[in-house]
C-alpha cells in the first residue's frame, strides 16, 4: 500500500511541477544511457566477437580456443584453485568467526581488525612475498632448511596448485568471516538460548541451531570467494607461470600478451572469456540452488549479549592458534615484502650488511614508477568520484523514481560485479578501440572507464542501501516547508546520504589503487598503474624495486584506511 | 505447597566501560511455591530480566544461590553450576525464538529429540502439544508463514512438551497486539491448570501481571520493593514507586501544621484526614483518581482546571493549592472547567517526600 503510493507520490509530484523536462525523467535518462554505454555494450561486444567475425557466425574459432587441451587444463586448475579455495578458506573464515563471536576469547575487537587486514591488500603482493620465500628455486625458507637439514631438495614449492591455493584462501577467507561475523552479530540471541532451555548442550546448539540459522551468510560468503578465485589472475600469474601452471585468466593474458594487441588475440581471449563467464555463471546458479531453502529473519529481539561460550582449558591455546594464524598470514608477508625492498640485490641473505634504500630512492627517480603512482592516483580519485555521484544518482532513480525498467537497471549496474575482470577488460577493449568508431586504445580513458564498469555497483549499493533508509516522508515535508523538488533533494536527501557517499568513494579508491586484473590488459606504454608497475618490475626479474614499490604501494593503502576510519568514524547518517 | 524456587541472596553485577560498575540485581531473597504464578514486575532497568536469566542459567551470579526444585543450580560460594539445558525448565522468549529453519514439528519436537525419546512417543507428544495450543494439524507448516500470536504458540508447545515442573515466560506476550495478549494470557493461564507448571512471568506491564498472578514482586533499579499478591499491592503499595506503578495515581504535597493537614501553597484551607503515626512534617499523600469524590458542597475547596472526556469516566484536573489532582468521576458528575468544586479524599496513602536524586539514578540505568 505505502509502496504504491510513495511510487505514484514521487511521479506524480513531477508531472505537477509541470516541467516536461524534469530533473527525475533527466536522471533517468542519464542513467539508462550510461549503463548502456559503460556496461552493456562491453559484454554485448565480447559475446559478439567470440562467434561473429565480419558479420557471419563464426564458431571455428570459439571451437578450436574453447577445445585446445592446453585451456581444458587452464579450466581445470581454474576450478580445481576455485573450489579448493572456497572450500577451505570457509572453513577458516567459519572457523574464527565462531571463535570471535561466540567465544570468550580475549583481545576480540583487535583480533576482529586484524583479520580485516588480508582484505586491505591484494593478493599478488602476498604471492611475491611467499615466492621469495617459498619458491622452489631459492626461496629463502627452503634454501635456509636446505643447508639446515643438508637436504638434497627444496622442502616446500610455492609454484605449484597447492601453493597458489594457499596464498589465495589466506586473502580470501576473510570474505566468509565478515559475513559470517556480522549475522552471528545480528542473530536474536534466544534463537540459541532456547535451544539451551529444550535441552541442547553447546554443541548440538551450534550444529542445529547456530550453523543452519547463519547459512545464507556462509553461502554468500563462500560464493564471492569461489568467484574471485574463479576470476583471479595476480597469484596464478606470480606463482604458476614459472612452472607452467595456467588459469583461464593468466592464459587470456597471455593470449592477448602475445598477440601484442592484434585483433585475433583479443578475439581469442574474448571466446576464452566466454568460457571463464560460463564457469562463473554456473557457481552463481549453485548459489541458487544452495539458497533455495531461503533466507531467515534472524534479525529480532530485543539486543542482549549473547552467552559467550567459555573455552576454559582451550582458552589460550586457541588464542595461540589466532595469533599464529595471523603472523602467518598478515605478518610474515608483509615485512618480507619491507625487507626485500630494502636488499641490495634478490637472493642475498636479508641481513643489515646487505640493506640499502637504493630501491625506494629509485622509486623517485624513475619517471616510469612516478608516472605509475601518478596514473593510480588519477585512475582511483575519478573512478572514485565519478562513481560515487553516479552510484547515488543511479540508486535514487531505482528507488526513488522507480521508472518502467528499473530492474533493467539494476540488473545492469550489479552485473559487472559477478563478471571477472579480465573478461570486463576485453570487452572494454573490443568495444573502445575502434571497432564502434571510438578509440580510447593505449589511453587513460579506456582504464577509467573499465575502473567504472567494474566499480559502479560498489557505490551503487552503498548508496541504495543508505537511500532505502530515507523515508518518503523526509522529502516530502521539505516540499510542505516549501522547498522545490531539487532543493529537497539537496537540502535533505543528499545530505543524510553524505557518510554513505563517503564510504562509496573509498569503496571504489582502495582497490583501484591496487588494481591489476583489469589494468594488466589495457594499460599503454605511457598508462601503467600501480600494479601494473610492481607486476611488471618483477616480471623482469626486479624484484626488490618491485618489493620496495609494493611496500610504498602498502603505505599507501594504509593511510587511505586510516583516514577512512577517521572520516567515517562518528558520523551520524542513516 | 512446596518451595520450588528459592533465591537467597542473589546479587548479579555488571561492569560497563561508559558506566563502571552497576549492580543490577541486589540481594534479592525470594521463594516461589509449587503451582504458583509468581510476576516479576518492573520498569526496563530494574533487574526482573536478568534475574530470570540467572535462574535459567544464562548468567552467572556474582553472589547467592538459587535452588530448583529443592537443587542448588547456582551456588556461587560452592562454585555450583548447573547449564541451562540440564535445568529442566520450559522457557517462552519475548520475540519467540522459534528456529526458522525448522517447520512447526521439528520445533517442538526439537526437546524430545535431544533427550532421545522413540520416534512413535515424539509424534504422539508433538500432537497433544500442539493440540493444547490449537495448533493442530499445522505439523508441516514454517514459522515465518505464521502470525506472531501463532509463533508464540509454537513457542508455548515446544515449552510444554517436555512437561516442566517450573516455566519462565519473559514478556512472552509485548510483542503481540493488546487483543491478542488478553487471550493468551488465559491460555496460559489454562495451561498451567492442566499441567501444573510453576510460572515465573517477567513482564513491565502492571495490567498484564495483575491478571495472572498469585504473587508478584516489584523491583525498582536492582532491588526488591515489595512481593505480595495482587489485591495487597494495590491497595497497600509499600511506596510512591509502587503506587504509581500499579493502577492510576495522583498525588498531593502537603504539610502538617498544629496537627492539621494543610496542602502545599494553600495556608487557609485544611484537609480532612487521620494523620497516622511516624509522619514528617512534609508528606506525599497518594490516593487513586476514581476513588475521589468530587462535589458541590462539602469538602476541600478547588476549581476544575480542565477536564477531558474518557471512554468509561471523565477526567478532571482540580487546582488544589500549587498542584493538580487528578480526578476520575462516572460522566453523570458533570463540573465545567473554571467551575469551583469541593474534594473529598476517599482512601490515601502517606508517603515521605522523595531524594531528588533518584529519578536521575533511573534515567542512568536504562542506559545500561
Amino acid at each position: 500500500m505505502n509502496l504504491r503510493r510513495t511510487r505514484q507520490g514521487t511521479s506524480d509530484l513531477a508531472a505537477l511541477d509541470g516541467k516536461t523536462f524534469s530533473l527525475d525523467k533527466a536522471m533517468t535518462l542519464v542513467s539508462f544511457v550510461l549503463l548502456f554505454v559503460i556496461v552493456f555494450i562491453p559484454i554485448f561486444m565480447i559475446v559478439y566477437n567470440a562467434f561473429f567475425y565480419e558479420g557471419h557466425l563464426d564458431i571455428e574459432m570459439f571451437k578450436t580456443v574453447v577445445f585446445s587441451q592446453d585451456n581444458i587444463s587452464a579450466m581445470t586448475h581454474t576450478v580445481i584453485i576455485g573450489l579448493s579455495v572456497t572450500v577451505v578458506g570457509t572453513i577458516i573464515g567459519l572457523f574464527y568467526a565462531w571463535l570471535l563471536g561466540r567465544s570468550d576469547i580475549p583481545c576480540k575487537n583487535l583480533m576482529r581488525a586484524l583479520f580485516m587486514i588480508p582484505y586491505m591488500f591484494p593478493p599478488f603482493f602476498g604471492a611475491m612475498a611467499w615466492d621469495m620465500l617459498l619458491s622452489g628455486r631459492g626461496g629463502y625458507v627452503n634454501t635456509w632448511l636446505m643447508n639446515t637439514f643438508h637436504l638434497a631438495a627444496p622442502p616446500f614449492n610455492i609454484n605449484s596448485l597447492g601453493g597458489i591455493i594457499f596464498v589465495e584462501v589466506s586473502y580470501y577467507f576473510p570474505f566468509v568471516f565478515m559475513q559470517v561475523v556480522s549475522a552471528l552479530e545480528r542473530m536474536d540471541p534466544t534463537l540459541e538460548e532456547s535451544a539451551r532451555i529444550a535441552g541442547a548442550s553447546q554443541g548440538t546448539v551450534i550444529r542445529k541451531i547456530t550453523i543452519p540459522l547463519v547459512t545464507p551468510a556462509i553461502s554468500a560468503g563462500a560464493l564471492l570467494i569461489l568467484i574471485s578465485s574463479l576470476a583471479h589472475f595476480g597469484v596464478p600469474a606470480i606463482l604458476g607461470f614459472s612452472k607452467q601452471i595456467y588459469t583461464l585468466p593468466t592464459v587470456i593474458y597471455a593470449y592477448i600478451d602475445r598477440a601484442g594487441g592484434s585483433f585475433e588475440g583479443i578475439r581469442q581471449g574474448a571466446a576464452l572469456s566466454i568460457l571463464l563467464v560460463f564457469v562463473v555463471t554456473m557457481a552463481l546458479i549453485l548459489q541458487k540452488v544452495v539458497l533455495s531453502s531461503g533466507s531467515y529473519d534472524i534479525i529480532k529481539g530485543k539486543s542482549m549479549r549473547p552467552t559467550l561460550i567459555k573455552l576454559r582449558g582451550a582458552k589460550y591455546p586457541l588464542l595461540l592458534l589466532a595469533v599464529l594464524t595471523l603472523v602467518l598470514i598478515v605478518l610474515v608477508p608483509l615485512i618480507m615484502i619491507f625487507l626485500e625492498g630494502l636488499v641490495k640485490a634478490y637472493g642475498l641473505p636479508l641481513i643489515p650488511a646487505n640493506f640499502t634504500l637504493d630501491n625506494f630512492h629509485n622509486i623517485i627517480t624513475s619517471k616510469q614508477t612516478m608516472d605509475a603512482i601518478q596514473n593510480s592516483l588519477f585512475l582511483s580519485i575519478s573512478a572514485g568520484v565519478l562513481c560515487m555521484f553516479l552510484g547515488v544518482m543511479i540508486a535514487y532513480v531505482v528507488i526513488k523514481i522507480k521508472p518502467k525498467g528499473k530492474e533493467i537497471l539494476e540488473m545492469l549496474s550489479v552485473l559487472p560485479y559477478s563478471i571477472p575482470g579480465t573478461v570486463l577488460a576485453i570487452g572494454v577493449i573490443l568495444s573502445w578501440s575502434g571497432q564502434l568508431g571510438i578509440s580510447l586504445y593505449n589511453t587513460i580513458w579506456i582504464i577509467l572507464v573499465a575502473y567504472m564498469a567494474r566499480y559502479l555497483s560498489f557505490s551503487m549499493k552503498s548508496a541504495s542501501a543508505s537511500l532505502q533508509q530515507v523515508h518518503p516522508s523526509l522529502e516530502e515535508a521539505a516540499r510542505a516547508c516549501g522547498a522545490s523538488h531539487t532543493e529537497s533533494l539537496k537540502d535533505i536527501t543528499l545530505p543524510l546520504i553524505r557518510p554513505a557517499m563517503v564510504a562509496g568513494f573509498f569503496l571504489i579508491f582502495l582497490p583501484s589503487m591496487r588494481e591489476l586484473t583489469t589494468s594488466i590488459l589495457l594499460y599503454g606504454p605511457y598508462t601503467r598503474t600501480l600494479g601494473v608497475q610492481i607486476f611488471a618490475l618483477r616480471d623482469s626479474g626486479q624484484i626488490p624495486q618491485a618489493s620496495a614499490l609494493a611496500a610504498v604501494a602498502i603505505c599507501i593503502i594504509i593511510i587511505c584506511n586510516f583516514i577512512v576510519t577517521q572520516i567515517t568514524k562518528d558520523k551520524k547518517g542513516v | 505447597m512446596t518451595d520450588q524456587i528459592v533465591l537467597r541472596h542473589v546479587t548479579k553485577r555488571f561492569t560497563t566501560k561508559k558506566l563502571g560498575t552497576i549492580t543490577a540485581v541486589n540481594d534479592f531473597n525470594l521463594t516461589v511455591r509449587e503451582g504458583e504464578c509468581f510476576s516479576f514486575l518492573g520498569p526496563s532497568g530494574c533487574g526482573k530480566s536478568t534475574t530470570l536469566r540467572m535462574i535459567a542459567g544464562f548468567e552467572d551470579l556474582s553472589e547467592g544461590e538459587i535452588e530448583l526444585c529443592g537443587r542448588p543450580v547456582s551456588v556461587k560460594e560452592k562454585n555450583i553450576y548447573v547449564p541451562p539445558e540440564e535445568r529442566g525448565l520450559g522457557m517462552v522468549f519475548q520475540a519467540f525464538a522459534v528456529w526458522p529453519h525448522m517447520n512447526i514439528f521439528e520445533n517442538v519436537a526439537f526437546p524430545l529429540q535431544i533427550r532421545k525419546l522413540p520416534k512413535a512417543e515424539i509424534v504422539q507428544r508433538v500432537k497433544e502439544a500442539l493440540h493444547h495450543t490449537s495448533l493442530d494439524g499445522m505439523e508441516e507448516v514454517y514459522p515465518s508463514d505464521l502470525s506472531g500470536g501463532q509463533q508464540q504458540r509454537i513457542a508455548l508447545a515446544r515449552a510444554i512438551v517436555t512437561n516442566p515442573k517450573v516455566m519462565l515466560l519473559d514478556e512472552p506476550l509485548s510483542n503481540l497486539d493488546p487483543k491478542l495478549r488478553e487471550s493468551m494470557r488465559f491460555e496460559i493461564k489454562s495451561l498451567q491448570q492442566k499441567f501444573g507448571f510453576t510460572i515465573i512471568f517477567v513482564t513491565h506491564d502492571q495490567s498484564e501481571a495483575m491478571a495472572i498472578s498469585d504473587r508478584m514482586m516489584v523491583c525498582d533499579m536492582g532491588n526488591i520493593v515489595q512481593i505480595d499478591t495482587p489485591e495487597n499491592l494495590y491497595n497497600r503499595p509499600c511506596n510512591r514507586f509502587v503506587h504509581s506503578f500499579l493502577g492510576q495515581s495522583t498525588f498531593l504535597h502537603v504539610y502538617l501544621k498544629d496537627n492539621r493537614v494543610y496542602v502545599r501553597g494553600d495556608s487557609e484551607q485544611t484537609l480532612d484526614l487521620p494523620i497516622p503515626e511516624n509522619v514528617d512534617r512534609e508528606m506525599v499523600i497518594a490516593t487513586r483518581p476514581n476513588e475521589i469524590d468530587l462535589n458541590r458542597t462539602k469538602g476541600f475547596k478547588g476549581k476544575i482546571e480542565s477536564r477531558i472526556f474518557l471512554t468509561d469516566s471523565t477526567q478532571y484536573l482540580v487546582r488544589m493549592g500549587d498542584q493538580l489532582l487528578k480526578v476520575q468521576t462516572p460522566h453523570r458528575i458533570t463540573f465545567a472547567e473554571g467551575e469551583e468544586c469541593r474534594v473529598n479524599l476517599v482512601k490515601v496513602m502517606w508517603y515521605p517526600e522523595e531524594d531528588p536524586g533518584k529519578e536521575e539514578e533511573r534515567a542512568r540505568r536504562q542506559l545500561v
